[in-house]
């Protein structure tokens, strides 16, 4: 049901249409209500991008007919109609970070970049493309490949007065560099009592790609999460991805960015007037009464999918992207919970010690007295990811599954 | 500034002629040091392109110019020879460097009577007989340079001008201490003397060093502020020297040429390794000219000799020249920390390096070119005394950090505890405080 399976790619083209029908924020619910979801089906079917590198091409044959909204020019004159501002502009996750870090630059001079190839290359996934031809190359540093060591330059550059990012050209590579992401960014402010602030923002892609191998496919949000004095915030859309940069920067506490690899290509219509996500509040995507999913990063993206088939059964899920790793939002989530009373949470992150995990003991320490049923958590496999495309695809969790643990919950 | 190197050296030559107890080659090439007739400093420019090592050991028996391996062209040239009556220092300065390495001395006495007393606990390590190192760096930085240690750091705080009272308040925990109390022994921290920590894990706070530097270097050419010129010197020791985060920053440090200083303080143990059984090659000075940077080797033990290669390799820094590879020979004279048992050190390697107590040798010198009397030295001890001693009394007099404090300098923006029902932080929520958090 609804679109064919959403097929992501890492680089350069994508193997089939990506929706993005599960639109968030209240300009784009003009366009796309939890009513029009449950009712006609309609779904923005994101077309072949004008002119992009990396742009998607998609095959008109996949999608679905009647209902559906099958082209953005559609949306966007209907978005047009109805929003009194301007209309927005359309763009890929990737070119959404790079404007929210562009943006940010531009506004404060101690904003600086810092990472592997983020300089004259661009960045190995083009989030910082031009951005050393702007600005210079001591802005957007080429590093050598020194992980720990120049994520901690970082941490000393921000004690004494500038905003560095720092890029890992992998998540997995900050594991390189996880002493002094540990020990220096996330304890400094306080064993100093407080004298030195580190408004680092530590980014970079992780989860799982396309058969990328088991040390390029980490998930190592939860390898941070205990960290003390360390922000987490993992983004999932263009318009999250930009709000949550620029809110990064402006933070002045050391926050780690989780970006996805396969998420990178997704594109969106972003508004044109600026704006800033918060750090940390969650995402309501669709509200509902019967249960209440919560997810980030790529599986939001599986939740949505699974959710067309649920809706179709007559179930009516809230889907909450959480956003905010490291806190919790805790008061978004419990609203949610107080309302539907069972809570399944959907992740990419390991079985042990992931992030459900943890935001299962969360849940269950506040909001015991709220819960019909125990808390489901789906999540990755306890293996390192393996390379085969079969072997790869089981070891994340996939609709059909999330469509069966709903059934399971709710009955 | 008038050197006197000829004296200089002869008077050390008395000390460090006798046998020191590294291997054969090492002991000949510290006999060369202090035998040469030219100043301990040898400095070539950074035009290291070519830096043949073979060549510097071929010259280790001509003179004790092993900074480099750079050709002579480069080399300073030899100065003048005066007569000895002439002091490389004025009386003030030599007061200063006194007071300061008395300081140092004083203080770390005193931190191991509180230890054995009960008021400070955990992991202490002790500076006793490095002073000449921290005290021949850091007294000739400026207001806005930067310092970055290790655990060893009381004194390097001290010299850098936090003031005995907050060291001490922090070494008991006190709320008064530098860092709240939140820090502790090894971890000192001051914003306003520009002191970038203590560090418990050896090597992490030489990237830190280096993003200060970086600052520098940001201020100056992206954010056009034409007086951007602080230097940093980041203290660590010989067991550190063989960690990845070293040469690393090596490497970064020349490679865009940042103004900070590598001080090793080589004191030839990490807790019970001895250098030379982890290091392929304990000459760690010679690891600067392979990253590209000037490396020199000093006696640690004489700060007058430290105080030169300071002076010239902060210069150096300050015009945008680049960084230095300082290795100190230097000594210490109780165990790794106070809960070590110092087994392992042969008790004639300590009596070697004793008879080289940087004060003893600094008051002898003062002494001796008639820069100050015994009263006055006696007088500048009285008052360190009593210095340290209202340090101890302020300590004791301060109070605990209430529990209130525990939740506090976590985050510089609270709303990283995250944000409640009513916008208020959840710090405040009585589920998160319940428990042993009790705020």
């Amino acid at each position: 049901m609804g679109l064919s399976s959403i097929a992501y790619d890492l680089g350069s083209g994508l193997n089939g249409p990506m929706s993005i029908s599960h639109l968030s924020s209240p300009r784009q619910q003009l366009a796309f209500s939890a009513k029009s979801c449950t009712g006609s089906r309609a779904c923005i079917t994101v077309r072949a991008a004008d002119g992009n590198s990396g742009s998607m091409r998609a095959p008109p044959s996949t999608v679905r007919a009647s209902k559906l909204v099958t082209n953005a020019v559609a949306v966007k004159s209907e978005t047009a109609s109805i929003a009194a501002t301007k209309s927005g502009h359309e763009l890929l996750l990737f070119e959404a970070l790079r404007e929210g870090l562009e943006e940010e630059m531009e506004r404060d001079p101690r904003v600086c970049v810092l990472g592997e190839d983020v300089g004259h290359y661009g960045g190995s996934y083009k989030v910082t493309k031009g951005l050393a031809e702007k600005f210079g190359d001591l802005r957007v540093l080429d590093t050598p490949i020194a992980e720990n060591s120049f994520t901690g330059m970082a941490v000393g550059a921000a004690m004494t007065g500038l905003r560095p990012i720092v890029e890992g050209m992998n998540m997995g590579f900050l594991l390189l560099a996880y002493n002094q992401i540990s020990n220096n960014c996330g304890m400094l402010h306080y064993t100093s009592g407080g004298q030195f602030t580190i408004p680092v923002v530590i980014r970079g892609p992780g989860g799982v790609g396309r058969q990328l191998g088991a040390e390029h496919s980490q998930r190592l949000e939860s390898y941070f999460q205990s960290v003390p004095g360390l922000q987490m915030v993992a983004c999932s859309t263009p318009y999250n991805a930009k709000g949550l940069m620029k809110a990064a920067i402006r933070s002045e506490n050391p926050v780690i960015l989780c970006e996805h690899v396969l998420l990178y290509n997704l594109k969106e219509r972003i508004p044109d007037e600026e704006y800033v996500c918060c750090l940390e509040r969650a995402e309501l995507v669709r509200p509902g009464k019967d249960v209440t999913i919560l997810t980030y990063s790529r599986m939001r993206h599986h939740v949505l999918q699974a959710a067309k088939s649920l809706i179709n059964k007559g179930y009516d899920p809230e889907i909450i992207d959480i956003i905010s790793l490291k806190p919790f939002d805790l008061h978004t989530i419990g609203n949610s919970i107080k309302k539907t009373h069972k809570v399944l949470i959907v992740e990419e992150c390991m079985r042990t010690g992931g992030i459900g995990a943890s935001l299962r003991a969360s849940i269950m320490d506040n909001f015991w007295d709220y819960l019909d049923a125990p808390i489901m958590c789906l999540s990755s496999q306890d293996v390192p990811t393996p390379y085969a495309g079969t072997l790869e695809e089981a070891t994340v969790v996939q609709p059909p599954q999330i469509v069966k643990a709903i059934k399971q919950l709710c009955g | 500034m008038a050197s006197c190197a000829a004296s200089q050296t002869s008077f050390l030559l008395q000390r460090s002629a006798s046998s020191s107890y590294a291997p054969a080659s090492s002991s000949l090439f510290l006999a060369a040091r202090s035998s040469s007739p030219l100043p301990s400093l040898h400095l070539s420019s950074a035009s290291t392109a070519s830096f043949p090592l073979r060549a510097a050991e071929g010259r280790k028996g001509e003179c004790g110019s092993m900074a480099c391996a750079a050709s002579s062209t480069e080399l300073v040239v030899e100065k003048p020879v005066e007569t000895r009556e002439q002091p490389v220092i004025t009386k003030e300065e030599g007061l200063m460097l006194f007071e300061d390495m008395v300081l140092g001395r004083s203080f770390e006495d005193m931190c191991a009577q509180m230890y054995y007393r009960g008021k400070m606990f955990g992991f202490v390590h002790l500076y006793n007989g490095q002073e000449a190192v921290s005290t021949g760096f850091i007294k000739y930085l400026k207001e806005g340079d930067y310092v970055c240690s290790t655990y060893r750091d009381h004194v390097h705080a001290l010299s850098k001008g936090v003031s005995a009272r907050a060291v001490m308040s922090e070494l008991f925990g006190k709320a008064t201490g530098v860092c709240r109390g939140q820090g502790g022994s090894m971890h000192m921290f001051s914003k306003e003397h520009g002191l970038l920590g203590g560090f418990a894990f050896i090597g992490e706070g030489i990237p830190v060093a280096l993003g200060a530097a970086f600052k520098t270097k940001y201020e100056k050419e992206v954010l056009k502020n034409d007086k951007a010129d602080a230097v940093t010197v980041a203290f660590f020791g010989d067991g550190t020297c063989n960690n990845g985060q070293f040469f690393e920053c090596l490497n970064m440090a020349a490679l865009w040429k940042l103004p900070i200083i590598f001080v090793v303080e080589n004191n030839l143990w990490a807790i019970g390794m001895s250098h030379y059984r982890s290091t392929s090659d304990p000459e760690i000075w010679k690891k600067g000219p392979a990253f590209g940077m000037p490396g020199v080797h000093v006696d640690g033990m004489d700060v007058l000799k430290v105080r030169e290669v300071a002076l010239e390799s902060i210069a150096r820094a300050r015009r945008g020249e680049g960084p230095t590879l300082v290795e100190c020979e230097t000594y210490r004279f109780r165990g790794h920390s106070l809960a070590d048992p110092d087994e392992l050190r042969k008790p004639a390697e300590k009596a070697h390096y004793a008879a080289r107590d940087p004060i003893v040798a600094l008051k002898n010198y003062l002494l001796e070119h008639k820069l100050a009397d015994e009263a006055e030295l006696k007088s500048i001890q009285k008052k360190i005394d009593d210095l340290v001693e209202d340090a101890v009394d302020f300590a004791d007099a301060s109070p605990l950090p209430p529990r209130s404090q525990l939740l506090e300098n976590v985050f510089a923006d609270p709303k990283g505890f995250g944000i409640g029902p009513d916008g208020k932080y959840r710090c405040e929520d009585p589920s998160f405080t319940a428990g042993t958090a009790q705020v």
